[in-house]
């Protein structure tokens, strides 16, 4: 099976990591994907009123060319993930969006939500398997104390997103056991960085920032992962005196499989 | 012809506020048949039912058609007027136009059309009724209670008091229930073990009362007063005869890493046990998952060390067939599983419990001797903070919408007992609101806060979490409108209760009706709140609905007073609204005796005369001992040979038509 | 009090919410990472609009300090929604004439060499119309 896949915006410019690195980890995995063809940007946020479809529609003419294609649409940024699960949960669910999206849009066939959206860790788990991906790991980050940063687009609201636990999630953490490495568990890691208010308010995303270094820290924490370019930013960027190194975790992924 | 009257009630305002019964009373005068119509204030009173009787009497009436309430309400109270005046009761009919009309509607212009589309239903199926008598049935002297905790104990202590036999069915090993796990009870704190467990040696002791432990009803047919049920004695691998108690066999048993249910998993057990010193019966048990000896036949010790020579590894479960008159369902509750509230932390330290899992560590019988200590580390805490309503009043799906009814006083009898055993130690509470009406209980939870100086917060918690030490809670003080974070060395969760996994299957053996949280409905939440829907079924404790040990006990034996009551009596009056089959038109397909719920329906072959033609038919035969007449069998049938007295396919044909004519 | 409730009426349609569900527990606000930011927080937010009070939270800049990280949302025990309820009350006020929070011209003052362009984009989502 071949995978749609959908960079979005940042990845090709500040977060070249997060896609290099991923494309030579499935690579390696011997997962293909085809980047689909002229995709836009998905929006950034999930417009939460009711009556916003404008803002809708990019994310869903990237779903539909999914849909055309037959194809599930590989996710790897956290925010596109969340606008996209969020937007093709609307198209499935609710009548008025869709109805109104679906007549401006104008499709061959309207669109009501086919397209299956997975993220890039939901494949690990369960097209991969934890189990195969640890055996094809040559290079184990053995000894290494490494704290997964989950934030809040991947996890919040579940009933809609379904990635994992809310409150107590454990899928990098499975991420992080099966390179080799150890997981630490701690309290913050599903606590917000301030992503959307790091441009207009750095003193209120500092804040967050440092309660979040100071629980993986507290916990013994000597390496973050994250999948999102915001957060990525923002515990660089935004962190007080106290810092961590923070790496997305495809760039792990890649250094396990020796492929970085 | 036949002659017709017809009484609308007012109920009061409850009907007239929203029908106008004058003019439904003038529409039904206008049906074919109808010779008398009338309204009155309250029809159910006595001079209500007067007029009744006086128009029965002097029109000569052979139907009667009463506007009024549900029948559920007072059917049986109008069919008994009617035979007093002479009349068959089951030529009585009750258009419900209050629950099915004036409460659910405001507009008093449509509210009275729907009245007389109603009125003129009844009026329709009134015409074909046809006088029924009913027949009798015996009575089974002898209850089954399904539960052996306070609320079975109780109900089968005042029923074998009485001088009928019990059986008490208990899947677990001993009896006892939740309370058994409680260290002290409120409003008086006396000691839980010490109130139950003479009750659980009186249950034991009285020659009326069998146990049943460590067995499951698999299976309950038949009808009120006349019920047979299926039981499974499932295998202990031990002759009950024999086993003295002592606990030989317990210290020797190598495997010792079963979860203690009975400290809620708090500690270890082996894997032949007795579930607690005071158990009821006081014998062992094998777990069978977890014996070695059991699973790959290596090991055998208890065997040996067993002077009373009670184990026996090939005991297999046991089925039995009794019968009683009358079933009680006292299944109990359990708390909700907290997977779905991790934001407290419960699966991620182990200074996180639950309010039961408290209660063990505080009871001199628990896994600490008494000793309260932080599970992670033995230590002393010196702060522990409870938080409420973890679970109840959540209609997110996460947890129960009600509210579980007990938390608040516990929490307070928590509270209280920790400051008293603990004076250094610091005990906060958050609270959404402090519920505690009852007697002394408003009085009990002020003392905690007044004399024990407990620290309660208006407020909900978000998040638990560990820092530098201990743990730290992210809450709301709403009355200082500010977000605190309390340090705490151990978190307690008043966890919400719900009804027990058993009582879904329970409702379902008993056709006895349950509500969407699983708890099993009463007839009447007022006027009937004992007994089950379904005839000679009744409810005693939690599986009704939350509620307290004294609030419990009352009705426990409120459940057994109506026990009684019904296996007193010499014989039943049965419902004579059953099913028959026309045995012209049956063709022998088996889809009624499939879908009846109650057995009723059997085969013959019988030699049938159909318009000339002689030949031998198999065909459906009802017996009308076993039926209850819920109809299934009439809208399975294919050939429309199977219909129902009281209810025909006619009858409701009729009245369909009536509410479909303008 | 009629515009009032008019205005209220509009903040329940936008968001979809159910503010009168809440049953005043202060689980919004035990949650909520931006409580000391906000002069009025979660709870109350949800108050306010029961109540009508929509221009008082209007012309606050607590609308502007909510994180939409949902934590309030997923641990609501009666399912109000309060992240949702903040969103319409900032849509409301940003469909206004002039009264867009972040301007284009702010911009080159603000960005930095390693922001990336998904947090303008959200910036401009949340805070402009």
């Amino acid at each position: 099976m071949i995978y749609s896949y959908y960079p979005g915006c940042t990845l090709k410019t500040k977060a070249k990591e997060l896609d290099i690195y991923a494309r030579k980890s499935l690579e390696a995995l011997g997962i293909e994907i085809e980047e689909l063809d002229n995709w836009q940007c998905c929006g950034g946020v999930y417009p939460l009123a009711k009556d916003e479809i404008a803002t809708k529609l990019s994310s869903i003419r990237t779903l539909n060319q999914a849909k055309e294609l037959g194809r599930p649409l590989l996710t790897l940024c956290s925010a596109c993930h969340h606008v996209l699960t969020r937007v093709n949960n609307d198209m499935k669910t609710n009548g008025d969006i869709n109805m109104r999206a679906n007549n401006y849009c104008a499709f061959d066939e309207p669109y009501n939500g086919e397209t299956q959206v997975i993220h890039f860790l939901t494949l690990l788990k369960e097209v991969v398997g934890f189990d195969n991906l640890a055996k094809k790991v040559v290079n184990p980050l053995k000894g290494r104390k490494i704290g997964a940063y989950y934030g809040c687009l991947l996890l919040r609201p579940s009933n809609e997103l379904a990635f994992d636990d809310p409150e107590n999630p454990s899928i990098l953490e499975d991420f992080i056991k099966a390179l080799g490495a150890t997981p630490v568990v701690y309290p913050f890691r599903n606590e917000c960085c301030g992503g959307y208010i790091s441009v207009t308010n750095k003193s209120q995303a500092t804040k967050n920032v440092d309660k979040i270094v100071a629980s993986a820290k507290y916990k013994g924490c000597e390496q973050l992962i994250t999948a999102c370019p915001l957060c990525m930013y923002n515990l660089n960027e935004n962190a007080g005196a106290d810092k961590i190194e923070v790496k997305y975790f495809t760039e792990l992924l890649a250094e396990a499989l020796g492929v970085k | 012809m036949l002659k017709i009257g017809v009484f609308v009630c007012w109920c009061g305002s409850n009907i007239a506020a929203t029908v106008d019964v004058k003019q439904v009373v003038e529409a039904v005068k206008l049906q074919q048949g109808v010779v008398f119509a009338t309204d009155y204030q309250y029809m159910c009173s006595e001079a209500g039912q007067l007029i009744m009787r006086n128009a029965i009497e002097e029109y000569k009436l052979d139907g009667v058609v009463i506007c009024s309430c549900s029948p559920r309400m007072h059917e049986a109270t109008f069919r008994k007027n009617a035979e007093r005046a002479g009349l068959n009761p089951f030529m009585v009919e009750i258009a419900n136009i209050r629950e099915h009309c004036s409460w659910i509607h405001k507009d008093v212009e449509e509210g009275t059309i729907k009245a007389i589309a109603l009125a003129n239903a009844a009026i329709a199926k009134v015409k074909l009724n046809a006088p029924l008598i009913s027949g009798e049935s015996g009575v089974t002297k002898r209850a089954l209670v399904i539960g052996g905790g306070i609320a079975g104990i109780q109900t089968a202590l005042d029923i074998a008091e009485a001088g009928f036999q019990v059986d008490i069915v208990e899947k677990s090993p001993t009896i006892g229930g939740n309370m058994a796990k409680l260290d002290k009870t409120f409003p008086t704190l006396d000691c839980s073990a010490c109130i139950l467990t003479p009750k659980m040696v009186d249950a034991a002791a009285n020659p009326n009362i069998e146990l049943l432990t460590y067995s499951e009803v698999e299976k309950v047919s038949g009808f009120v007063g006349n019920f047979k049920a299926t039981i499974r004695k499932k295998a202990r691998y031990i002759n009950t005869d024999l086993c003295t108690g002592c606990g030989d066999c317990m210290s020797k048993c190598p495997s010792k890493k079963g979860k203690n249910e009975f400290n809620c998993g708090l500690n270890n057990r082996p894997a032949i046990y007795i579930p607690f010193a005071q158990a009821i019966p006081n014998v062992a048990v094998i777990d069978p998952v977890q014996c070695i000896k059991i699973t790959k036949d290596k090991c055998g010790l208890c065997q040996t060390v067993c002077s009373a020579k009670a184990i026996d590894y090939k005991q297999q479960d046991e089925i039995i067939e009794r019968e009683y008159g009358a079933i009680v369902a006292a299944t109990g509750y359990k708390p909700i599983k907290l997977d779905k509230f991790d934001e407290y932390g419960y699966s991620q330290s182990k200074d996180v419990i639950t309010s039961l899992e408290l209660e063990r560590l505080m009871n001199a019988a628990g896994p600490t001797g008494g000793k309260l200590v932080k599970p992670s580390d033995g230590s002393h805490p010196h702060t522990i903070t409870f938080i409420q309503c973890v679970g109840s009043r959540d209609i997110s799906g996460r947890g129960k919408c009600y509210c579980s009814k007990i938390c608040c006083m516990y929490t307070a009898k928590h509270a209280m007992l920790i400051r008293d055993k603990y004076p250094d130690v610091n005990v906060n509470v958050f609270y959404i609101d402090v519920r505690t009406p009852g007697k002394n209980y408003d009085e009990f939870y002020r003392r905690a806060v007044e004399e024990y100086n407990v620290n309660y917060i208006k407020g909900q918690v978000g998040k638990v979490y560990e820092s530098d030490g201990h743990l730290v809670l992210q809450a709301s003080d709403l009355l200082n409108n500010e977000q605190i974070l309390v340090n705490s060395d151990m978190v307690v969760l008043a966890t919400a209760i719900e009804a027990d996994e058993s009582a879904k299957k329970v409702a379902s053996m008993l056709t006895a009706s349950i509500d969407t949280n699983n708890f099993l409905t009463e007839a009447h939440a007022k006027l009937r709140p004992v007994e089950s829907p379904t005839a000679g079924i009744f409810l005693s404790g939690v599986c009704q609905g939350p509620k307290d040990i004294p609030e419990t006990v009352s009705q426990a034996s409120a459940c057994a007073a109506k026990v009684i009551g019904l296996l007193s009596k010499a014989k039943l009056v049965t419902n004579p609204c059953v099913a028959h089959s026309d045995e012209l038109l049956c063709n022998g397909c088996s889809n009624c005796a499939n879908v009846c719920p109650y057995g009723a329906i059997g085969y013959e072959t019988k030699l049938i005369n159909d318009h000339g033609i002689r030949e031998n038919r198999r065909v459906a035969v009802v017996n009308p001992a076993l039926c209850q007449g819920c109809g299934a069998c009439t809208v399975a049938c294919p050939s429309g040979a199977m219909d129902l007295f009281g209810f025909s396919n006619s009858q409701i044909m009729a009245e369909v038509e009536a509410i479909c004519k303008k | 009090m009629k515009k009032d409730m008019e205005l209220a009426n509009e903040v329940i349609r936008i968001s979809g919410a159910n503010p009168i569900r809440c049953m005043k527990c202060g689980k919004c606000s035990a949650s909520c990472p931006s409580f000391n930011e906000m002069e009025y927080a979660p709870h109350k937010f949800v108050d306010m609009v029961v109540h009508g009070r929509i221009e008082e939270l209007m012309e606050s800049k607590s609308i502007f300090h909510c994180l939409s990280c949902f934590a309030c949302v997923e641990r609501c025990p009666r399912g109000v929604e309060p992240a949702k309820i903040v969103e319409a009350i900032r849509v409301v006020k940003q469909r206004q004439i002039g009264e867009n929070y972040l301007d284009a011209n702010d911009i080159p003052a603000i960005v930095d060499e390693q922001i990336p362009q998904q947090a303008l984009v959200s910036a401009f989502r949340k805070f402009k119309k």
